[in-house]
């Protein structure tokens, strides 16, 4: 390929006409949280002492570029001007991070200098990190990039072949792969036409490649608390000693929430491909994510200067596991607060703010006491001081947030080898119903856990029910978020059920199974 | 009400005790301050002279100086009042030990001290380290016994006093023996308990307001409690716990003792089971303290029996065989997951069940 890239060399006289000064531009992207910001790469090659600057906020990585564009061109056999070579990247107030812009910066220079004609290049965008010998190699959100290539009118996007399928997501621009820098003549001067790439298959089926519910064997209540939770969209903490199967159970629960619509599934690889790991396809339908209890609350809920999404970030469209919930740093728990009630995070910083998607399900695992065991346990060694400020952490994490409570015990040698459990299709069928009985009384895409106190007083309850609601609250001095809490988890148990109106035994399964307020 | 109820001499005892709090520690810290009442049947010179014989004279010269309207002024600053060996409020109960204390001071209802006979007060004691099933029977002791008009008398520290008072407060009379001045809440988290206990009970002690707690004091006022009442009973208690003590007091003085049986694998229950090996009267519920107190069937604590769906009847009897979650209640009673979360929800709100903040189900004294 060098030999071919020799013979485009260009000829001495367009060479001298670059000599005075010659501007060219190019169109490039920057990942900016999950979407990518359009930025116009301007080269100036200008008469004056050899210099190559890069101006307009750019971070380490792309200012960098140099080093790699240089040993880039040379060794795809262009020449490296020795001249005075400024590259702006517009508009000069955002800040650029990554090595995404090699690649527009390299053909950019190449325009400028004379050594490639390329009438159409403010018309593609050029968006790919360049290795020193020139190959490209892969970037974060490509998918992002060429939606809003789409988005800015660009007829094409350029990127690196690694990239190409994610890429090819987006409907409606054409996605060029390129292997390496020395492919672009050849393909400018249309010699060449580089296969477009197959878009990949969007996962709708959420057990795909999951682990199936059957794994969970015995544990009726546990089976049936995990059901009530995806039918209804509500959060889970489970309580019980290490090895009882706590998390087994968080790893199935994606397995039996609906499909994903094609449009949820979208926004879940956009996610992943500005992650950068879309790179071998999609995984699964739902994403699973079970950070660890040592994460801030920045990696929880995203952040840094770019903002870069967090673990709510990954996990949305998807269950977001916190196993060890009372282990985990206060700050990050709190932060997570306000991202579970609106379904997005923001962040603000002295920037601008970034908002991220992060509709998810939260699901909580916690031992019964510091030492695991639980207070019924005669072995259990903690002392009833350690016991209560460890329940006191437990009731005060997220306790607003989290509509389930099940205590999980250890199951027994005739549960384990006792057969498999109910498949996670069958569930998932249940739950697929009882979402379009919620979908269609609150609209699209909505579930009972999140509704408001006035759909709450909505809810049609039989006159049993409301005298066992009414008897609670007036024993137990309930909060009228536990009794709305109460109403949710009663309606969605009904909607499972495929009965009209909250019952007796509905509403005491619910009652049953709401997180206690206090004590 | 002070003027007429306590002499000055016995006051200054108490201000005497405090003074001395740090000296006593020294000497009876031996045996975790087993010897302190020993200790207290001294007569303040003599206790002095064993405790602080090198500042002896400083001390028993600066209470001599206290004067009578300065402690009576004292005690209504905090909020107390005080009776003394000598005045009429004085319990009589507390007359029959060697090491009785001089005086009581009190905050809350003194009408609970007025009169008070021993078979009209049960003291109940028990480890601070108590399990959810001791911290039951604790509470529900109380609350019957209360109910049955009794004095439930405990001493406010964690676990099995705290649920002993909680119940009695509820349901009737209570009074908290306490190791410090009787206005300082200690344990600081009993805070709200014991403002409870000062509003609807009383609170007494034999140290001065402000006193501050040392561990001595402690093994000190179990030797009030287990005079004031005609009967202790222990409710859980490891073998060499504070608890024995007051059950070591109690029956020197005579009174009767009570323990509630447990399982024999929980070290919790072994200290009531060895003392139900060698004669205590066997304690399963307030009844029981009733008849070994008063003579089988002199009052009766009325029942009505449980009568209750096969479904709510099946998950109670494995609530009561040892299973505490949904999952084991449904896997013993092959209840689907759906109706024994049903059960257990109709058995807590007919108070049968109660819930942890953890899930976790125990069985309440109720009916029975």
């Amino acid at each position: 390929m060098g030999q071919k890239i020799c013979d485009l060399r260009v000829t001495g006289a367009t060479w001298l006409r670059s000599v005075a000064s010659v501007l060219a531009t190019a169109r490039t992207f920057t990942l900016d949280g999950i979407s990518a910001r359009p930025v116009r790469v301007e080269v100036d090659v200008h008469r004056g002492l050899p210099n190559f600057t890069i101006v307009g906020l750019p971070d380490a990585a792309v200012r960098e570029a140099r080093e790699r564009v240089r040993a880039a061109l040379v060794n795809c056999g262009f020449e490296f001007p020795l001249r005075r070579i400024v590259v702006n990247l517009a508009p000069a107030s955002l800040r650029k991070a990554g090595p995404g812009m090699d690649l527009a910066i390299a053909a950019g220079l190449l325009s400028a200098s004379g050594q490639l004609e390329w009438e159409g290049l403010a018309r593609v965008a050029l968006a790919g990190e360049l290795a020193l010998d020139g190959s490209t190699r892969a970037v974060q959100g490509a998918l992002a990039m060429a939606e809003a290539a789409r988005e800015g009118g660009a007829e094409a996007i350029v990127l690196p072949a690694e990239n190409g399928p994610e890429a090819a997501l987006a409907e409606g621009v054409d996605v060029i792969p390129i292997e390496g820098l020395g492919q672009l003549p050849s393909f400018v001067a249309g010699e060449w036409e580089p296969l477009r790439p197959q878009s990949l298959p969007l996962q709708l089926d959420p057990s795909a490649g999951a682990p199936d519910l059957a794994d969970l064997r015995g544990q009726p209540h546990l089976r049936h608390a995990l059901e009530v939770a995806a039918a209804g969209g509500h959060s889970v903490l489970m309580v019980g000693p290490p090895g009882a199967g706590k998390s087994l159970a968080a790893s199935r629960l994606p397995s039996i929430l609906p499909p994903l619509a094609p449009v949820e599934a979208l926004e879940v690889a956009r996610i992943a491909s500005a992650c950068g790991r879309l790179g071998s396809g999609l995984s699964g339908g739902r994403p699973f994510r079970a950070p660890h209890h040592t994460i801030s609350a920045a990696g929880l809920i995203g952040g840094g200067t770019p903002p870069r999404p967090g673990e709510a970030t990954l996990a949305h469209r998807g269950v977001l596991f916190l196993d060890e919930l009372c282990e985990f740093r206060r700050d990050a728990l709190e932060a997570l607060r306000a991202p579970l009630e609106a379904g997005e995070v923001a962040i603000a910083r002295a920037g601008g703010q970034r908002t991220l998607p992060c509709r998810f399900m939260l699901i909580a695992a916690a031992n019964p006491c510091p030492c695991g065991r639980g207070e019924a346990d005669l072995d259990c060694s903690c002392a009833p001081y350690d016991v209560q400020r460890y329940q006191g952490k437990l009731s005060g994490a997220l306790a607003d947030r989290i509509d389930i409570l099940a205590a999980v015990r250890q199951p027994s040698a005739a549960e384990i080898g006792g057969p498999p459990g109910e498949p996670s299709a069958a569930v998932r069928e249940r739950v697929r119903a009882a979402r379009e009985r919620q979908e269609l009384r609150l609209g699209p895409g909505r579930c009972n856990a999140e509704m408001t106190p006035g759909e709450v007083r909505a809810c049609t309850l039989s006159s049993d029910a409301a005298a066992l609601l009414a008897d609670l609250y007036a024993r137990q001095r309930l909060s009228g978020r536990a009794h709305d809490r109460a109403l949710r988890l009663a309606q969605t148990i009904a909607d499972l059920e495929g009965v009209e109106k909250i019952g007796e035994e509905q509403m005491a399964q619910a009652l049953q199974m709401r997180r206690r307020d206090h004590g | 009400m002070a003027e007429k109820t306590v002499c000055v001499e016995c006051l200054r005892r108490s201000w005497l005790l405090a003074a001395l709090a740090p000296y006593i520690e020294r000497v009876a810290t031996g045996e975790v301050g087993r010897r302190s009442p020993e200790l207290l049947r001294l007569s303040n010179e003599e206790l002095v002279e064993v405790v602080a014989p090198k500042v002896a004279k400083q001390v028993l010269a600066r209470i001599e100086a206290l004067a009578e309207e300065r402690l009576v002024e004292e005690l209504l600053l905090a909020g107390c009042w005080a009776c003394c060996r000598h005045g009429d409020l004085y319990p009589a109960s507390l007359r029959d030990a060697a090491d009785a204390p001089w005086a009581l001071i009190g905050r809350g209802d003194p009408s609970l001290l007025d009169g008070i006979e021993p078979f009209e007060a049960v003291t109940i004691v028990g480890a601070r380290r108590a399990t959810s099933y001791g911290r039951e029977v604790a509470r529900e002791l109380g609350r019957g016994l209360a109910s049955a008009g009794m004095v439930v008398v405990s001493g406010l520290a964690f676990g099995i006093d705290a649920c002993a008072h909680r119940g009695a407060i509820d349901a009737g009379r209570t009074i908290a023996v306490l190791g410090c001045g009787p206005d300082v809440p200690y344990p600081a988290s009993h805070r709200s308990l014991w403002r409870r206990i000062c509003e609807q009970g009383l609170v007494i002690s034999e140290l001065p307001p402000g006193a501050t707690p040392w561990r001595w004091t402690f093994p000190a006022r179990n030797r009030i409690m287990a005079a004031l009442a005609g009967m202790t009973v222990v409710v859980e208690a490891a073998t060499r716990s504070g608890s024995l003590i007051t059950m070591d007091l109690a029956a020197d003085l005579g009174r009767d003792l009570g323990a509630v049986p447990g399982p024999v694998t929980s070290r919790a229950s072994a200290g009531p089971n060895s003392l139900l090996a060698s004669g205590a009267h066997v304690i399963r519920d307030a009844q029981d303290v009733l008849d070994a107190m008063l003579g089988p069937g002199r009052k009766r604590i009325e029942h009505r029996g449980p009568d209750l769906e096969p479904d709510l009847q099946a998950a109670l009897a494995a609530v009561e065989a040892g299973e505490s979650t949904c999952d084991g209640v449904a896997t013993a009673t092959g209840l689907s997951g759906a109706a024994a979360a049903t059960a257990l929800s109709r058995l807590e709100l007919l108070g049968y069940l109660t819930c942890s903040s953890v899930g976790t189900y125990s069985r309440t004294l109720q009916n029975g």
